[in-house]
């Protein structure tokens, strides 16, 4: 089954994308993307440019409305995913309890939509 | 319809009804359709047996109508062909047994879907009840306070996220068994305490309890290597036993050391014993083992006439590392206070956090009673004010009320 790993990172640790911290930072994330990748188990993925990046469109009365920021202020920010193709939620959550976002945030597992 | 087609099938619909669930479940991991399917090769039978005669045997034969069902209601709703090949290995494991041969019993494949981590918890009972008991949603929903509608909701609720969450039907490997365990072994002692919790005889909860001890008796048959399977097992059989003595006749209820041990029930304090001998065979203790060696040492009563207040002071402490609980503690100082009198005690209740405690009667109660035997008279009376404002119970009120007036 296909599974994707919605990442929640709290926000000191979207901090440490820049500055002093930044290497351990990304070596952290690095090194969970390798080992997804040789267990053979990861189908995709994207990080996120902080929330402050965001634009938010609505349609209001039929016209279109944009809007800074993201859809909704969270404490923990959306900041990536991951697709999984693995056997049962029971591995996908023990390589959620892997991620790096999960000291800090946290990671929700929900299950993919196949298309046949 | 003829005496035998009746009678097959009412032992079929007994015994072998849920394993048949739990054989086509772990490999459909539809609930709700598999149990469809079996409910219509029940129609089936009651339908055919009676003209053609009772099958060789009955459990193939549902078998094979539920399979047949089962791939046709799974063509209707068109979805993924894969649950179609697993149904079809299911049908040629079928096939594959004699005609004699008994349905492996993978029941306790659905106590661990039914207390996965990613249902909530307070699912995992209801849906203990109904999936491997088979117990309709209104009865589930009366021993839980529910109205039956939502009862019914949730449980298809949860059977959907069972189904589109693939949670595994398996039993889990040996790096979590033990932690899994522990949540079903948790959902079946509160179906006991959910059962226990009633007065009236004719309330509908208190066959909740029977249902409880066969739910550990299945874990202890088909886990039996697993201690705490039977340390719950034990502990279940000692409260059973005691049942009888629980509560004086107008209801009230009576402490564990003041019960009268004529009441308790020797055959099942003897399957008690037996079932906490398996546990302990393992060396290996954990929550439910030593509750259960404490149901043990109270049980010793009814043979010295008196209660090991220092093994309960001990088995309290190793029950406390384990799994540490504000319950626990209070009856550790409470059996501490017993045994080694009220200054060794006294620590023990310091060491709560007033938070945690501010509003359990319990801790009160000890409390109180330590004061007193210190002969802090004042303060004494005041705990003991506490506990009475807490308790719901009147045997209780009454006590706590006769201790304080002997204060004043």
């Amino acid at each position: 089954m296909k599974y994707m790993l919605v990442i929640y990172e709290a926000p000191s640790d979207v901090a440490r994308r820049e500055g002093e911290a930044a290497k351990a930072y990304w070596e952290g994330w690095k090194a969970y993307g390798a080992a997804l990748r040789e267990a053979g188990v990861l189908v995709g993925g994207a990080a996120l440019q902080p929330i402050a990046t965001a634009t938010t469109l609505r349609l209001k009365d039929g016209k279109r409305q944009v809007q800074d920021g993201p859809y909704a202020e969270t404490k923990d920010e959306f900041a990536g995913f991951y697709t999984l193709e693995v056997e049962s939620v029971d591995q996908a959550l023990e390589w959620a309890a892997k991620c790096p976002a999960l000291a800090k945030g946290a990671v929700e597992v929900r299950p993919v939509i196949v298309m046949s | 319809m003829n005496e035998d087609a009746r009678r097959a099938i009412e032992d079929a619909a007994r015994v072998s009804q849920r394993r048949l669930i739990a054989f086509l479940s772990s490999r459909c991991r539809d609930l709700s359709r598999c149990e469809d399917a079996l409910g219509d090769a029940f129609q089936e039978a009651v339908e055919q047996w009676p003209e053609t005669g009772v099958p060789a045997s009955p459990e193939a034969w549902l078998l094979t109508v539920a399979r047949r069902r089962l791939i046709d209601r799974t063509r209707r709703a068109d979805t993924e062909h894969q649950a179609e090949a697993e149904l079809l290995a299911a049908w040629d494991e079928a096939a594959a047994m004699s005609a004699t041969a008994e349905l492996p019993d993978e029941r306790i494949k659905l106590l661990f879907v039914c207390a996965h981590p990613a249902i909530a918890p307070e699912m995992h009972t209801p849906l203990m009840l109904q999936v491997v008991l088979g117990l309709d949603a209104a009865r589930i929903a009366s021993a839980f306070l529910l109205a039956p509608t939502t009862m019914g909701q949730r449980l298809v609720r949860t059977k959907l996220k069972i189904r589109d969450a693939g949670i595994p039907f398996e039993v889990p490997g040996p790096e979590s068994l033990a932690e899994r365990l522990e949540a079903v072994l948790s959902a079946i002692y509160a179906a006991y305490g959910a059962g226990r919790e009633i007065v009236d005889a004719d309330d509908q909860r208190s066959d909740l309890r029977v249902e409880a001890l066969s739910l550990a008796q299945l874990c202890a048959a088909l886990l039996p290597a697993e201690p705490e399977a039977w340390g719950l097992l034990s502990l279940l059989l000692y409260c059973e036993a005691r049942e009888p003595a629980r509560r004086t006749a107008d209801g009230g209820y009576v402490r564990l050391s003041e019960q009268d041990t004529a009441l308790w029930s020797e055959p099942l304090l003897h399957q008690a014993e037996a079932a906490l001998r398996e546990a302990s065979r393992a060396r290996r203790f954990g929550r439910f083992s030593f509750e259960a060696a404490i149901q043990s040492v109270h049980a010793q009563r009814r043979l010295t006439g008196v209660t090991d207040w220092a093994a309960l002071a001990l088995l309290y402490g190793a029950l406390m590392r384990v799994a540490p609980t504000i319950g626990a503690g209070v009856a550790q100082a409470g059996a501490v206070l017993e045994a080694h009198g009220a200054a060794a005690a006294l620590p023990f209740l310091d060491a709560f956090e007033p938070s945690d405690v501010v509003s359990y009667q319990p801790y009160w109660a000890v409390r109180a009673n330590v004061l007193e035997r210190s002969g802090r008279t004042a303060d004494a009376r005041a705990a003991y004010e506490r506990a009475l404002g807490l308790s719901s119970d009147a045997a209780a009120r009454a006590h706590l009320a006769e201790r304080l007036a002997r204060l004043r």
